[in-house]
């Protein structure tokens, strides 16, 4: 394996020893194998990928490596020497860091502070003027253009990114983990990170990078890894697999993503009509007839106010002017009230605003028809229980019953208990906020699934997303731009006309 | 590893956003110094007697402490955790290193231990009790809320049950010196106070092991991650708040000459509304030593004015109340963001 890796990095005869490799690495959790004699190593200055499906072993192979946890077999090297002991914790930061998609910037102290965080001063008490020099020579040094002084907190996704990559190299690490940067990313930002990776990688820094986004492997990667079920799959420059055979090697069976069946829209009055909606500085004038059974998609950047919308829409945030309704009636203000408008809502952030991570499968499904499990505001289990089971068979939820906790399941399940709650009151509108975010291939496939069946029977659909493998199964494709909605897109777009719109250089088919 | 050459940004650098938080901050950690100073002229308005140096003296003499309970649980607070036995570990260290001095016949055990080991023991005592919240805390993973009015209760229990519920009036002199001793022209207590709160603020802000307790509470994980040894230092952070607690109720114990069956019962609230007001956040992270210190200097001379105006006493405690609700609303409206 090691072979076919230093042919991919391209480097000759005489190789050096890869700057990270793990050998025959097994971890076991009491009865479950996270991880089974799985081998991985990478060359010096080379980017690699780790894909897998939700629960393959990527997070545990990220805490082996970053020395977190320890591997009950099998060993890490480092440049060719033996990784660091297990309780050397400065040891291991100097080989070896990791960008989590949950940050480890701490919001109330300051940027400077955060990149020197426990080495403020070589002893004596901190000199903060000089602390913030260093801070801002280190920021320029690599291109970060951020006010050492400023608050973390204050810092946007991709800043706080930035900080942590700049962190990480004042150290003195050239080997980088990103834990599914791009995660919480707009696309603008995005390119920039990639722009970013290319510049370190060019500079000798080695990175091991996790996306669920394979068209990301494929812009941003020299070679790829695939876990499966605890185990290595394959390693291959990403020349030489296509993207059905990566999808194949993720899911241990040839899966079709990419096509989309046609389907066709009766024709009918609108189910939900905007009129000149406005909110502040978020969005302005947007005008859209959702016909029964339509899918729309919605995309921008992160400042096109397209999440604001949706969120207008499920009674999240209130409008300044214009009007919503649904079949004909105006939509009052509040969740309440757009629930019994009939427009379900798939929130943007499950952790935050979708789940109640303690409670069970069942009562996160059913928490907004609690009132139809029984008499008099009593919820009866029994009911209940059934409903939730129903839905679990229904939406391919799997859990080890409707009574586990939700916070027992995978990111892609999570999301399939969102979606069966927003479905749960029979919608005669469902709005989406990039419902596949963070979502694995096969759940990808069941939550969509379960969209177009929704709309099957008519709900309909606005959804969404910067994904656009989630935009190709819309009837059409609106791009907002700054608030404004500045292209809409028939079916049977290429990705180029998206990508183009969603940046501001297109005005094809402007409605403004 | 073949170059470790500085990366040069790529195009299109993030856009340079000019932020003013930690000046925002700083300012939050003065916003109480006009407040000061609006209450000591209303103050010098309603009463001369107010800005007698008598006066004065007197309000910081009983503020300190209240001020070294806050300054233990500002810290604490800033470390993301809470301890509500502070109030009982100033009854209760005074009370045992006592009875364990005094005879029999004044309401002692009957050890008759040296007396000049009341303080040292006072003092032990106050560290044994940090000690053990932070194990039941850091090492067992139990409830600090829980965990600290357990021993609140416990606590306040074994200093009646030692004392019989009695308060104890014969008392060494060595514990009764450090709550009346005058040095220079000031009384002790408020000098030790100063001192400790210019430690304090000198180590939260200058050195290392006092930012990992902002650290600590802003981010625990990222705080480990960089190396911190999070639990050794809130452990640390305990022992420092039962010390401060026990060094209070040694001060409070030689100031009033005895120590109360009650000692200390009921400060913890006004040691929390003192903090919040200096803008100490109850999520950690968030506050500083000194903003503490304004709190509790506010809260002293709301209370001196209140009582130089002759509020009957009897509507006092509904008006400190009040204005400590007033004040909470009014630091929600400088600093614009919902208090944690």
């Amino acid at each position: 394996m090691t072979d076919v890796l230093t042919d991919a990095a391209g480097s000759g005869a005489a190789a050096p020893p890869p700057a990270v490799s793990a050998h025959e690495i097994t971890k076991r959790f009491g009865a479950t194998t996270a991880l089974s004699e799985v081998s991985v190593s990478i060359q010096a200055g080379t980017t690699h990928a780790l894909v897998g499906r939700n629960g393959a072993g990527k997070s545990t192979l990220v805490s082996v490596l970053t020395g977190l946890q320890r591997a009950d077999e099998g060993t890490v090297a480092f440049g060719g020497a033996p990784a660091p002991a297990p309780s050397d914790r400065d040891g291991w930061r100097r080989q070896v860091a990791c960008v989590y998609q949950r940050s480890t910037i701490i919001p109330a102290l300051s940027v400077a502070e955060n990149l020197f965080l426990n080495r403020q001063t070589d002893g004596g008490p901190i000199k903060w003027g000089g602390l913030r020099r260093r801070a801002g020579a280190l920021l320029e040094e690599y291109g970060v253009d951020v006010d050492p002084g400023a608050l973390a907190g204050d810092l946007n996704v991709e800043q706080r990114q930035l900080v942590e990559i700049a962190r990480a190299l004042s150290l003195g690490t050239r080997f980088i983990i990103l834990d599914e940067p791009t995660a919480r990313l707009d696309a603008t930002a995005i390119e920039r990170l990639f722009g970013r990776m290319r510049t370190l990688a060019a500079a000798g820094v080695t990175m091991l990078f996790i996306s669920h986004h394979l068209r990301e492997v494929y812009e941003v990667c020299d070679t790829v890894t695939v876990l499966r079920d605890a185990r290595w799959v394959l390693t291959e420059p990403v020349s030489a697999v296509g993207h059905d055979a990566l999808v194949a090697a993720m899911t241990g069976e040839a899966v079709k993503l990419t096509e989309v069946a046609p389907r066709s829209v009766p024709d009918a009055p609108p189910v939900l009509s905007l009129r000149a909606l406005t909110l502040g500085d978020a969005y302005t004038g947007i005008d859209l007839d959702l016909r029964p059974g339509e899918m729309v998609g919605v995309t921008g950047s992160g400042s096109s106010g397209k999440v604001s919308l949706a969120e207008t829409l499920g009674g999240l945030r209130r409008a300044d002017s214009g009007s919503v309704s649904v079949s004909g009636s105006a939509v009052g203000v509040g969740v309440p009230a757009a629930l019994r408008a009939g427009i379900g809502l798939v929130p943007e952030d499950r952790h935050r605003e979708g789940l109640v991570p303690l409670l069970s499968v069942a009562e996160n499904a059913t928490l907004p028809i609690g009132d139809r499990l029984g008499p008099a505001g009593v919820v009866v289990p029994r009911r209940r229980t059934a409903v939730a089971e129903e839905m679990v068979r229904r939406y391919d939820i799997r859990t080890e019953s409707a009574a586990a906790p939700v916070a027992s399941l995978s990111g892609g399940n999570a999301q399939k208990v969102v979606l069966a709650r927003a479905l749960s009151t029979d919608p005669r509108v469902l709005v989406l906020i990039n419902p596949t975010a963070g979502v694995d291939v096969r759940s990808k496939e069941s939550l969509l699934g379960a969209v177009r069946s929704a709309a099957d029977q008519g709900t309909g659909v606005l959804m969404v997303s910067d994904e656009l493998d989630d935009l190709r199964h819309c009837d059409r494709v609106l791009v907002m731009f700054h608030g404004r909605v500045t292209a809409t897109l028939s079916r049977g777009w290429d990705d180029a006309q998206v990508v183009a719109a969603v940046e501001g250089v297109t005005s094809e088919g402007a409605s403004s | 590893m073949t170059t470790t050459a500085p990366v040069s940004p790529p195009e299109a650098p993030v856009a340079r956003r000019r932020l003013t938080g930690p000046r925002l901050a700083r300012m939050r950690d003065l916003a109480l110094v006009p407040a000061i100073i609006v209450l000591v002229l209303v103050g010098a308005l309603i009463d001369p007697v107010f800005l007698s140096s008598a006066n004065i003296t007197n309000v910081l003499q009983q503020q300190t402490e209240l001020s070294l309970l806050v300054l233990a649980e500002a810290i604490i607070l800033i470390g993301g955790r809470f301890d509500l036995s502070l109030e009982s570990t100033v009854g209760l260290a005074p009370a045992l290193a006592v009875a364990l001095v005094i005879p029999a016949a004044s309401n002692g055990i009957g050890t008759e231990w040296a007396s000049y080991l009341a303080i040292p023991l006072c003092l032990l005592v106050g560290l044994a009790v940090g000690a053990f919240n932070g194990l039941l805390i850091l090492r067992f993973g139990l409830s600090a809320f829980i965990v600290t009015l357990g021993m609140l209760i416990v606590l306040r229990g074994l200093q009646i049950g030692i004392t019989g519920g009695q308060n104890l009036f014969e008392l060494p002199m060595s514990v009764l010196y450090l709550g009346n001793a005058v040095w220079l022209g000031l009384p002790a207590s408020i000098w030790i106070c100063g001192i400790l709160f210019a430690i304090g603020i000198a180590v939260l802000g200058f050195f290392r092991h006092g930012r990992a307790v902002y650290a600590i509470g802003g981010n625990r994980d990222a705080a480990r991650a960089a190396g911190i040894r999070v639990d050794r230092v809130m452990w640390t952070v305990f022992i420092v708040g039962g010390l401060l607690a026990a060094l209070a109720g040694l001060l409070m114990t030689g100031r009033l000459g005895s120590v109360a069956a009650a000692q200390g019962d009921g400060m913890i609230f006004t040691v929390f509304a003192a903090a919040v007001i200096g803008g100490v956040s109850m999520e950690g992270g968030k506050g500083t030593l000194f903003g503490a210190l304004c709190g509790v200097i506010v809260l002293g001379l709301i209370n001196n004015i209140l009582t130089l105006a002759g509020v009957s006493a009897q509507w006092i405690q509904a008006i400190y109340g009040l204005i400590i609700l007033v004040a909470l609303m009014l630091a929600r409206l400088t600093t614009g963001k919902a208090q944690d």
